[in-house]
């Protein structure tokens, strides 16, 4: 009896090794494909309710509590919102130690996903436990590494899960130079060992699978840099635009199977943030190692296999290692560790790239510097749609595999995309119901 | 020796006190080996058992759904340890407690009727007998630590209940609110965190929650001589640990005092 001809059901109730909790329902219909639902059950905490009456310097830390994977996302992308209301320029010093500070999320971040969470998939263990009993070297370098990216949130914001130093501003106390110098070192050792993990993930075996033609990338541009803290949002679709443009550009909806807001484009549909946009719209600002090792492993901005995205997150390490060093090596204490803000009435956008993808904040300031309104747009929200969609279309290429073997892949394809759900809910249990 | 089995579980949380479990990057694959992880969905294992010999429960309860699922959890667990801040007070989304849920529903989506939440997030001692209570938003990964080791041990573990101020004594800092008129809740705040904030030249934020007999009249009335402003010492009362017994009461007759004044 073939697949096609009898009624089909596999169940995933809680999707493993994601941030969060969610689950996966594939619905086949006399061997045709006929839905593919993301759900998110994450219990709402409702953030951008509580916000509301709050003071001007708290979204920093609150915020950063939507997501304990990446917290520094949060307080970058507050703090942009709440300096373009305030009408606030922070010294480039300031700027400097936060590109650094997200440097570090992006490598411990990274690390965790790619060693932890991913590796696991493409060579055949449950999880990194079980793929450090054969590769161990392999894990123990990545957990060295992730340490080395914990470690600079930590000399620059305090705590590895959420900092405490950042503030509207800038920061409440600069880093030593001891402590910077003794980053730098460890960052020497980073550096030679995200190329070779750039090398290890390269040779594994990917399943062959691109994006639908319509997927539209969106990511971050910046004049000179990779964008971390970016200025513009770009797409593959020649959007080009500032952040108090985005509610013209971008919607989000409610949908019923979802405590996640799904993202859409308000013209050309749902679209994808995270590495692979990221790396597809900026590849021409990688470090010169991140770029040589991408040219080395034939990555180019032309990659739509969303395998692939552990080796651009790899890349996206080294790259990350890189800024790092020479913002260690070069340190010199900043004259002040943040300027001075007074409250205004106000309305003001702020992004940044988490490491999975563009994060928008928005916030409404009155006369006393309180929050009036507050929007919050993390990026597994705006990829939820994309990821059904691409879901879908690997589904479809895919029904001639038996349930197990398709419940595994597409658990995979989830993971492609680091969702964190935690975010999202402010997501997965997978069912394949065949009839 | 048989290795204890262990589950990590989540409610409503952000991740961070579960994640600070794999933050322990140079510990991780020895915690790997002598304790014998069966579910800890983030991190991959998700075996079903009758029976763990410890569970770890991360989150809050703020669904009729889990308010079930953590009486099965209970069942299942020998010892149970709570870790952090929304597991032992509800944490930041208990927010909603003395504000309408509904209206924050409104607020943030588009169809209130399909989303399905209590109007409460409460501390899993509400729910259920808890074995111990690891502060934190987030957790100390060396209390963490300490109390895996203890227990490996077959000791009781030991987790100080002194404030903040004791930690920052130790760590030889000025006193930010004496010395700087920094708002600092470092008097009432269960230590745990060497003094974190107040070593970056920042008031504590409270985020380990209450200390044992903590005085926040006595820290309000300090904080009204330093000049510092009432409204802040509410709103830092309310927020990581804003259901705490003793935050709670304390912002509330914080409150009433200020109106007392006008």
């Amino acid at each position: 009896m073939t697949h096609e001809h009898r009624a089909r059901r596999f169940e995933v109730d809680a999707l493993a090794r994601v941030e969060g909790e969610g689950g996966l329902i594939v619905e086949i219909h006399e061997g045709a494909l006929t839905d593919v639902r993301l759900r998110i059950f994450e219990p709402p905490r409702f953030f951008e309710g509580f916000l509301r009456g709050r003071m001007y310097t708290e979204p920093a830390d609150i915020t950063a509590r939507i997501c304990g994977i990446c917290p520094v996302a949060y307080q970058m992308s507050a703090c942009q919102a709440i300096e373009h209301a305030l009408g606030v320029q922070v010294d480039d010093e300031i700027r400097t130690l936060r590109s650094l500070l997200y440097c570090g999320e992006w490598i411990e971040s990274h690390a965790l996903h790619i060693h932890l969470l991913h590796a696991p998939d493409f060579l055949g263990y449950p999880n990194g436990i079980a793929l450090a009993a054969d590769h161990r070297a392999e894990v123990e370098r990545g957990l060295r590494l992730k340490k080395i990216g914990n470690r600079i949130v930590e000399v620059v914001g305090g705590r590895a899960v959420h900092p405490v130093n950042v503030k509207v501003g800038g920061f409440y106390s600069a880093p030593s130079p001891v402590s910077m110098h003794e980053l730098a070192t460890e960052l020497r050792w980073a550096l030679e060992a995200s190329l070779e993990i750039v090398r290890w993930v390269a040779t594994f075996p990917m399943p062959e699978h691109e994006l639908p033609d319509h997927t539209t990338l969106v990511a971050l541009r910046h004049p000179t840099e990779y964008p971390m803290l970016g200025e513009r949002l770009v797409s593959t679709g020649g959007l080009d635009i500032d952040p108090s443009q985005w509610r013209n550009h971008f919607a989000e909806e409610h949908v019923e199977h979802s405590t996640a807001l799904h993202g859409r484009m308000l013209v050309g549909g749902d679209y994808m943030v995270g590495p692979l946009a990221r790396f597809a719209l900026n590849s021409d600002h990688l470090a010169p190692h991140a770029a040589a090792i991408a040219a080395e492993v034939g990555l180019t901005a032309a990659e739509r296999n969303p395998f692939r995205s552990i080796v651009v997150r790899a890349v996206e390490t080294v790259h990350a290692c890189e800024v790092a060093l020479a913002i260690a090596e070069g340190y010199t204490p900043p004259a002040r560790s943040f300027v001075p803000v007074e409250p205004r009435a106000g309305v003001g956008c702020g992004w940044t790239e988490a490491p999975r993808g563009m994060l928008f904040h928005r916030y409404e300031i009155d006369a006393e510097g309180r929050i009036v309104t507050a929007q919050i747009v993390p990026p597994t929200s705006q990829n939820q749609p994309s990821i059904e969609h691409d879901l879908m279309h690997l589904v479809e290429h895919s029904l001639h595999l038996d349930d197990a073997a398709l419940e595994h892949l597409c658990e995979q394809a989830v993971r492609n995309y680091d969702p964190c759900i935690s975010c999202a809910t402010h997501f997965l249990d997978m069912r394949v119901i065949r009839t | 020796m048989t290795r204890p089995t262990v589950a990590v579980w989540k409610f409503a949380s952000c991740d961070g006190c579960q994640l600070t479990i794999i933050d322990c990057e140079d510990e991780l694959l020895a915690i790997a080996a002598a304790l014998d992880l069966r579910m800890f969905l983030e991190a991959g294992p998700s075996e079903l058992l009758d029976h763990y010999d410890l569970s770890l429960v991360e989150g809050s309860i703020t669904t009729e759904h889990d308010a079930e699922r953590i009486r099965d959890v209970r069942e299942r667990s020998g010892l149970l340890i709570t870790i952090g801040a929304c597991a032992t007070a509800g944490g930041v989304q208990a927010l909603r407690n003395t504000a309408d849920v509904g209206a924050f529903t409104a607020a943030v989506y588009a169809r209130p009727e399909w989303i399905h939440t209590l109007a409460t997030s409460t501390p899993i001692a509400d729910h259920v007998k808890v074995d111990l209570e690891l502060r934190g938003c987030p957790v100390s990964k060396e209390q963490l630590l300490a109390t895996i080791t203890a227990l490996l041990a077959g000791r009781r573990p030991s987790v100080t209940s002194h404030s903040v101020c004791v930690e920052c004594k130790q760590a030889g800092n000025a006193c930010v609110l004496v010395a700087h008129g920094a708002a600092c809740l470092g008097p009432v705040t269960h230590a745990g965190c060497q003094a974190l904030c107040p070593s970056l030249q920042r008031g504590c934020f409270g985020c380990f929650g209450p200390s044992e007999a903590a005085n926040v009249d006595a820290l309000h009335a300090t904080w009204r001589a330093t000049g510092l402003d009432d409204g802040e010492l509410v709103r830092t009362l309310l927020t990581f640990n804003a259901a705490a017994p003793v935050f709670a009461d304390g912002a509330q007759r914080v409150q009433f005092r200020a109106k007392e004044d006008v």
